[in-house]
């Protein structure tokens, strides 16, 4: 699937949310199944310091595609994470530095996407979008 | 005045307004208060009627926003008793009334050596200032300790005073802990050593009325925002015989006398450390706010948010695996918690999803929360405003977001 299509895939699962707690309890639910950043890459070069809560971020080339495993101390954050790595990872950088990220408004969450809210997941995305570009010009090395 | 809730809330428009489709229940004051009618109507009323720029304007406009934002220093001085106006310094708040502080102040009474002492539960604004000139002027920053409650060690801070101790910076209400420091104790002790006193306020005006000559300080800031004020306006009170002393902090506009390439002098207090044009119409805001708060009374306003942080206080503690952090004996109404298998900032979403405004992370106090070894609060902090009802509606949401997020 394609980035967009991932995305698409996304704002219709959230389409049938009729209240905020509905909403609220998925992405808790999917915070609490995110599998784990790998211990040894919680590194002080992953960690992403938000003002309210951190976030690591690793991101390895496997047959010309990016992995992302990440993990956040909040448990809202992690949620979006998750939904964040269901979109943009096992994705050819070129795929990832081409696409914008239009689902998080569309489902209603744009807040947390905000540089005020300062939980990290900003710096997070424009991280994301940094190791794409860097293994992009590797790979064309 | 008789206190009477209702009425007071009902001078506060934005209390009735929804957020997320519930009634707003705002418990973040100690970040900003909200504003009364009469400062929204002045503030809008200067900028309709009354904008001129103030003091050497000849015509009638400049005079009339002269005198109106004039009028805020005069209330200021009686507000706070201090000696003379001219001991009220016009700034955007209290962090620039301790640069202010810190670097005119510094650059006069600080040398090699010398000592400065702030404590562990300042706020950022009241170490980060300190540090820089203490390095410029090679003194040393020093740091009296808390203990576990959060409650300031006196006994530890009176030890640290020696010869070199030239200023004592300290915070009069902790607004991560809500914690009171003995400030009488603390000024009488640091005067009977040659040691000036510097009390940050930030938090202490919305709660009660501090009279500055009578605790004898040597300077007091704050920011009126915090007490019903209008932002970008603050204070740094000053005895005149130090202000004088200290240089100006910034060159340009209505601090100078005369001004030739080859030798500037200054103007007289306190115009010499208020340059450029100040923001006239926050002053003319905050002398409405003095109005409404000399409306006030004060005693009922204690009596009714000691009864509410008894009470917010009791029924946080019912809920499981809840830990209060700062639990001084003398404490504001400031409530700030951890809740066992939660993290703040989720709690902080959670409770905002149904309307209820409280403050999450580390309040701007690192340092704090690092001697603590916690990343952050969950701060619920009130106001003259604030109901017992409100406190129910926080209680039943804080257990229904902990239901969501063990």
């Amino acid at each position: 699937m394609t980035i967009k299509e991932r995305q698409d895939e996304i704002i219709d699962e959230f389409s049938i949310f009729s209240d905020w707690m509905d909403k609220y309890e998925y992405i808790i639910s999917l915070g609490k199944e995110l599998p784990i950043i790998d211990e040894s890459k919680k590194t002080e070069d992953n960690i992403i310091k938000g003002c309210q809560s951190q976030v690591w971020l690793d991101g390895q080339l496997v047959d010309g595609k990016i992995v992302f495993t990440a993990d956040s101390d909040a448990i809202i954050t992690k949620g979006i994470i998750a939904l964040l790595i269901r979109v943009v990872s096992d994705q050819t950088p070129d795929e990832i530095l081409k696409n914008e990220l239009y689902f998080i408004d569309q489902i209603g969450l744009k807040e947390h996407l905000s540089p005020t809210r300062s939980n990290g997941l900003v710096s997070m995305v424009k991280k994301m979008k940094l190791l794409a570009l860097g293994y992009k010009a590797k790979t064309e090395n | 005045m008789s206190f009477n809730i209702e009425v007071l809330r009902s001078q506060f428009p934005i209390l009735s307004r929804k957020v997320n489709g519930q009634p707003l229940i705002y418990f973040d004051n100690g970040a900003t208060a909200q504003k009364p009618q009469v400062m929204i109507d002045a503030l809008n009323n200067y900028y309709s009627f009354q904008n001129a720029n103030i003091h050497r304007g000849v015509h009638s406009l400049s005079q009339e926003a002269t005198t109106a934002f004039e009028a805020a220093r005069t209330k200021a001085q009686a507000y706070f008793n201090a000696a003379k106006s001219e001991e009220i310094i016009f700034t955007k708040g209290t962090t620039d009334s301790i640069n202010l502080l810190a670097g005119s102040f510094g650059r006069t009474f600080l040398n090699e050596g010398d000592e400065v002492i702030i404590s562990t539960m300042e706020h950022h604004s009241n170490i980060v200032p300190w540090q820089m000139i203490c390095d410029e002027r090679k003194a040393k920053l020093r740091i009296a300790p808390i203990n576990e409650k959060g409650e300031l060690l006196l006994d530890e801070l009176k030890a640290m005073v020696n010869e070199k101790t030239k200023l004592i910076s300290i915070v009069h209400i902790s607004n991560a802990l809500g914690t009171i420091n003995p400030i009488q104790e603390i000024i009488d002790f640091a005067h009977a050593h040659d040691v000036l006193v510097a009390v940050d306020g930030a938090q202490s005006v919305p709660h009660m009325k501090i009279d500055v000559q009578a605790w004898d300080c040597d300077f007091f800031v704050f920011s009126a925002h915090k007490m019903f004020g209008p932002t970008g306006i603050g204070m740094l009170y000053g005895k005149e015989h130090l202000l004088n002393k200290m240089p100006p902090y910034q060159g340009g506009g209505d601090m100078i006398k005369t001004v030739t390439f080859e030798k500037t002098t200054y103007n007289e207090l306190p115009h010499k450390f208020e340059a450029g044009t100040p923001n006239i119409a926050a002053g003319v805001a905050l002398s409405a706010t003095f109005d409404f708060l000399n409306e006030l009374d004060w005693e009922a306003i204690h009596q009714h948010e000691t009864e509410l942080l008894a009470y917010a206080t009791a029924e946080l503690k019912k809920i499981e695996g809840l830990r209060i952090i700062g639990e001084a004996a003398n404490k504001a109404s400031v409530i700030s918690f951890l809740v066992d298998g939660t993290h703040p900032f989720d709690v902080g979403v959670i409770l905002d999803q149904m309307g209820i405004a409280v403050r999450t992370g580390h309040h701007c106090t690192q340092p704090l929360m690092d001697w603590f070894k916690i990343p952050g609060t969950i701060r619920a902090s009130f106001a003259i405003y604030n109901t017992k009802e409100e406190v129910d509606k926080m209680i039943v949401a804080l257990n229904r977001a902990i239901k969501m997020l063990r």
